[in-house]
């Protein structure tokens, strides 16, 4: 396995952002300590240094579902607008929308925001979700199908 | 990001998940790469190897939980920084001995009490050691020192007093033994 300190200096910056996008600024630092105190924890009997950013991703993503329960509120919207590649619309129709991604089902709402706030392409959606990439297609698909009928 | 960093790093040693804490450290041969586990100074990365493969060296060898953490070589860069200055004479660190065994462990303890100033031959280390006539593997022990400096392999010289080698150059041995003689009391 690389040294530990190679997935901080190759992932580290990723891995904040999505938390960001995730929990928002506030709590996303709280969410990358134990994003990096459980990945350190595994790390050494992970035995398969393949995909580490997806893994990092994977366990990020887990945090903020955690962090999520933990303070007992609804799913949260995903991203800030300004972080948004392409939110370039009205500000208010921006916010709808992540207030809309933000009551999606969580697999779909993963996958929308891992799409969209992180531009992360099928295979490491897949990876953070922990499922097959059909299956991340599927809930991208699922997740955007549902947001255009509520826009229409 | 530097912050949650050094937070990290904090937070990964309170539980026990800092196996390896690394820094790079300045000095007058160039940069040095120094690492500790909770046991001790672990590692002396001399100016000329490269660090990339020390780490990775270190991740195989002790393991992988490796991280940046100068805070926790505040004390070695401080010592490091006086023995260059001339001002320290006796390094004061716990050493985790456990990249070395058998003969080039014990020749390396050897090596470890040469004083400030002195010099030894790779004959006398290979008799310390146990072996006498085990010359050339004391010239071996030298050269796997994963400690160079804080193990002083540079007072060890051929036995008509020939510098013999240094894993960071000849150049640096010998200056290092000139500091030495002019710092000596």
């Amino acid at each position: 396995m690389p040294p530990f300190q190679t997935l901080l200096d190759n992932h580290a910056a990723d891995v904040m952002a999505v938390l960001r996008g995730a929990v928002g600024r506030g709590d996303a630092e709280d969410c990358f300590q134990e994003t990096f105190l459980a990945a350190l924890r595994a790390y050494p009997k992970l035995g398969d240094d393949g995909n580490l950013r997806g893994w990092l991703l994977t366990i990020a993503h887990r945090k903020a579902i955690d962090h999520h329960r933990a303070s007992g509120k609804r799913p949260l919207p995903i991203a800030e607008p300004g972080a948004i590649a392409g939110a370039t619309a009205e500000p208010e129709l921006d916010e709808g929308i992540w207030a809309l991604v933000g009551a999606l089902p969580p697999k779909q709402r993963a996958a929308v925001a891992l799409r969209y706030a992180c531009d992360l392409p099928h295979a490491e959606i897949a990876a953070a979700l922990g499922c097959s990439p059909d299956a991340a297609r599927r809930s991208l698909h699922e997740g955007i199908k549902r947001l255009r009928k509520e826009l229409a | 990001m530097k912050a949650e960093l050094r937070r990290l790093a904090d937070r990964a040693a309170a539980e026990g998940l800092l196996d390896v804490a690394y820094a790079n450290v300045d000095s007058p041969f160039g940069p040095l790469l120094v690492a500790t586990t909770p046991r001790g100074l672990v590692k002396v990365g001399l100016p000329n190897y490269d660090p990339a493969e020390t780490l990775e060296d270190l991740a195989e060898r002790v393991s992988p939980r490796v991280l940046e953490a100068p805070a926790r070589l505040d004390d070695v860069r401080r010592q490091l920084d006086d023995y260059f200055a001339g001002r320290l004479h006796e390094f004061d660190l716990p050493l985790d001995w456990r990249l070395s065994r058998g003969f080039r462990l014990r020749a390396l303890r050897a090596i470890d009490r040469i004083p400030y100033g002195k010099t030894r031959s790779y004959t006398e280390i290979a008799r310390s050691a146990g072996n006498e006539r085990a010359v050339r593997a004391a010239g071996t022990a030298c050269g796997a020192n994963p400690l160079p400096i804080v193990v002083p392999c540079h007072r060890v010289l051929r036995s008509g007093g020939a510098l013999g080698g240094y894993g960071g150059g000849l150049p640096m041995k010998e200056a290092l033994l000139r500091m030495e003689r002019a710092s000596g009391t």
